[in-house]
């Protein structure tokens, strides 16, 4: 802090002035790093933009917005469309947080609510550590322990129960393969699981102990708390944590390319091969020859930041009208 | 502190500039992953006697193509030879180093390496989707005697860019011309059915680990992993096992001294003996090259491994190429390649 010269006359001891002048270039120089910083991001993201569109500009002049809903992908004609690899994405990751989300609030709950106190810290760090595995090791998991594992003894019998029921039979069809659209969900919903758990318990734990005393002190049970007044009140929180889990599921490559099956196809069936936009790319970036092939790579990475920012914006928003609704509450 | 900081970063700079000179011969190349076993052996010997070492990608065909063109490394591998046309608008040569085979392989339990028969037209309807299981008529007129479940086929191919889905697609055209007007030839096609591996290795795993699997591999790889192969019926119609000399009874007759560039296609050939799925495998290299030594060093390695390699090759199953060839390869590159660049 520089000190505040109240008085012209006010003498400043020699030894002093060229310390304050110090503290005055290094807060100078303090405030050009952080402002060079900042933009260097700014900079960077601007270059990664315009490089994404740049290359993409090939392929959607080809193809015009039908790139988005053909999902032929020949690289003999050279005719692509995203959207098989937009279908395998969006329906991983979807369905990847209905199976995670549920279970990471329930964890954040007993870790919070229930957990005897002894083993709060073991289990937090075990569901923290999950995180800490590397995602090509859940691939590797997962085709060579989880996926025969799960065509030998989970898949048929999946298969024979939904056999005669009439939407279901077609969502649970197919011969068993083991991997496919549902294994790769499953080990996506492993993968972001920490994710959601850490996030939401750190921010139950934020919440006011009085709430919650008051609540119990007025005769709710355990779930009214948590479902009446702690959800509620963390709801940003938990939404956010949410949110960063799916933006890991959505971009997830290596895990992903061991268990999709690598299939250009569009297939009702949940126990179907597909593929989504990172195992494509991962898997042809580095072989594709042609000038189109490259652009339509290029193009669907472009589609996947599109979706990442759609998601986000629209979660965000959600959010904003549900603060508006409940009152205006500050973040 | 500053004094201190200044050594330390000398240091640093002396140890960078140290340790980039004692890399400066490596040899650089990438692409087939076919070929990756038998250039991993040359490489082994050749560290051996000359001390200089080869780091070889195998990233598939399509990938060694890419590179090769990004000059990122000294020679590509691929596995589809280019045709005079290609070779002329990117500066290449290209030239053959051996002969292998691409083997398919199934997982069904109760099934041994080399009891069942396929033959090409039943493969291309099993790769085109039209034939979905094991007990159809058509595999079983081929296998009267071997007890086939009634378990779903699981097609696997390759999902990267692969010189051996262009050996593969280039003989399922010949035997099956459905394929050649749906599907096509190419080191990357549009599949009509099935799962995809990354590299040979992918197809080979993914194989093992799903019951009722089938897919592709080169020959090295079924060794290796010792996966259920079948044996085939080629185009003189005898039912032939994998081995070395079937790779050789299909490249007796291939007449590489007048293949232009070497262009050759090596499936389904005629031979009692002759394996349907043979394909030789191939380097690009500049004729030009921005380095003429680093290129060098390079067709050094080649010549050495024409010269002293055969053994390994046969050691790792893979066909040595005829002298014949090797004295045109030999002369190829005096004809084509600038003088410093010519071993």
């Amino acid at each position: 802090m520089v000190d505040v010269v109240l008085d012209e006359a006010y003498e400043v001891d020699p030894a002093r002035g060229a310390a304050l002048k110090r503290f005055g270039r290094s807060d100078a120089r303090f405030r050009f790093l952080t402002r060079a910083a900042a933009l260097l991001v700014v900079i960077i993201f601007a270059g990664i933009m315009v490089s994404l569109v740049s290359g993409s500009i090939p392929a959607f002049k080809a193809f015009g917005w039908g790139f988005l809903t053909s999902s032929v992908w020949n690289p003999v004609t050279e005719k692509f469309g995203a959207f098989a690899a937009i279908y395998g994405t969006v329906v991983t990751s979807g369905l990847a947080m209905l199976l995670a989300v549920p279970l990471g609030i329930g964890i954040a709950i007993f870790l919070t609510e229930l957990c005897p106190r002894a083993l709060k810290r073991p289990m937090g760090i075990a569901i923290e550590l999950l995180a800490g595995v590397p995602s090509i090791i859940y691939g590797i998991w997962g085709l060579f322990v989880f996926a025969p594992y799960f065509q030998a003894n989970i898949q048929p019998g999946l298969i024979d129960f939904f056999a005669n029921i009439p939407v279901l039979q077609d969502i649970f069809a197919g011969p068993p393969y083991g991997i496919g659209i549902f294994t790769s969900a499953l080990i996506l919903s492993i993968m972001i699981l920490p994710f959601i758990s850490a996030v939401t318990r750190d921010v139950f734990e934020t919440v006011p102990p009085v709430l919650k005393e008051a609540a119990y002190g007025t005769g709710c049970t355990t779930w009214e708390v948590m479902w009446r007044i702690v959800l509620p009140f963390a709801r940003p929180g938990v939404v956010g944590g949410a949110m960063l889990a799916l933006g890991r599921a959505l971009g997830e490559t290596m895990a992903v390319t061991f268990v999709i099956g690598n299939a250009h196809h569009i297939n009702e069936s949940l126990f179907a091969a597909g593929t989504t936009i990172s195992a494509t790319i991962a898997n042809e970036f580095t072989e594709a020859l042609g000038d189109l092939y490259v652009s339509s790579l290029f193009a669907i990475g472009l589609i996947l930041f599109g979706i990442t920012f759609i998601v986000l914006a629209s979660a965000q928003l959600m959010l904003k009208s549900l603060e508006r609704r409940a009152g205006g509450k500050s973040s | 502190m500053n004094k201190w900081i200044n050594a330390c970063a000398g240091a640093g700079l002396g140890l960078a500039l140290s340790v980039s000179t004692a890399f400066a011969t490596d040899i650089t190349g990438a692409g087939s992953t076919f070929a990756y076993p038998i250039y991993a052996k040359w490489a082994e010997a050749y560290k051996k006697q000359t001390g200089i070492g080869l780091n070889y990608q195998s990233i598939g065909s399509g990938g060694g193509i890419a590179q090769i063109k990004a000059k990122t490394v000294e020679f590509g591998a691929s596995d589809m030879p280019l045709n005079a046309g290609a070779l002329e608008a990117a500066g290449f040569t290209q030239f053959p180093t051996c002969i292998g085979g691409v083997i398919p392989v199934v997982n069904l339990p109760g099934i041994k390496p080399g009891e069942l028969v396929l033959d090409g037209p039943v493969l291309a309807q099993i790769y085109l989707g039209k034939i979905t299981k094991w007990d159809d008529p058509a595999i079983k007129k081929l296998n009267p005697s071997v007890n086939l479940p009634s378990t779903a086929i699981a097609v696997v191919h390759r999902s990267d860019g692969s010189g051996t889905t262009y050996i593969w697609a280039n003989y399922l055209a010949k035997v099956s011309p459905q394929w050649a007007t749906q599907v096509g030839v190419a080191t990357s096609v549009e599949w009509p059915t099935g799962l995809g591996g990354k590299g040979n290795e992918g197809v080979a795993g993914t194989v093992k680990q799903t019951v009722g699997g089938i897919g592709y591999v080169e020959y090295a790889y079924v060794k290796q992993n010792s996966m259920t192969f079948t044996r085939m019926i080629n185009h003189d119609g005898a039912v032939v096992t994998p081995t070395v000399d079937a790779f050789q009874a299909a490249s007796a007759k291939a007449d590489w001294v007048h293949a232009v560039g070497f262009n050759l296609m090596l499936t389904n050939q005629g031979g009692a003996a002759s394996w349907p799925i043979a394909g030789a495998t191939f380097i690009l290299v500049y004729k030009n090259p921005s380095d003429a030594n680093a290129e060098k060093g390079a067709l050094s390695f080649f010549k050495w491994a024409f010269q002293n390699g055969d053994d390994i090759a046969k050691n790792v199953d893979y066909v040595p190429l005829p002298q014949a060839t090797k004295d045109a390869i030999f002369k190829s590159w005096k004809d084509n390649i600038v003088p410093a660049s010519v071993p």
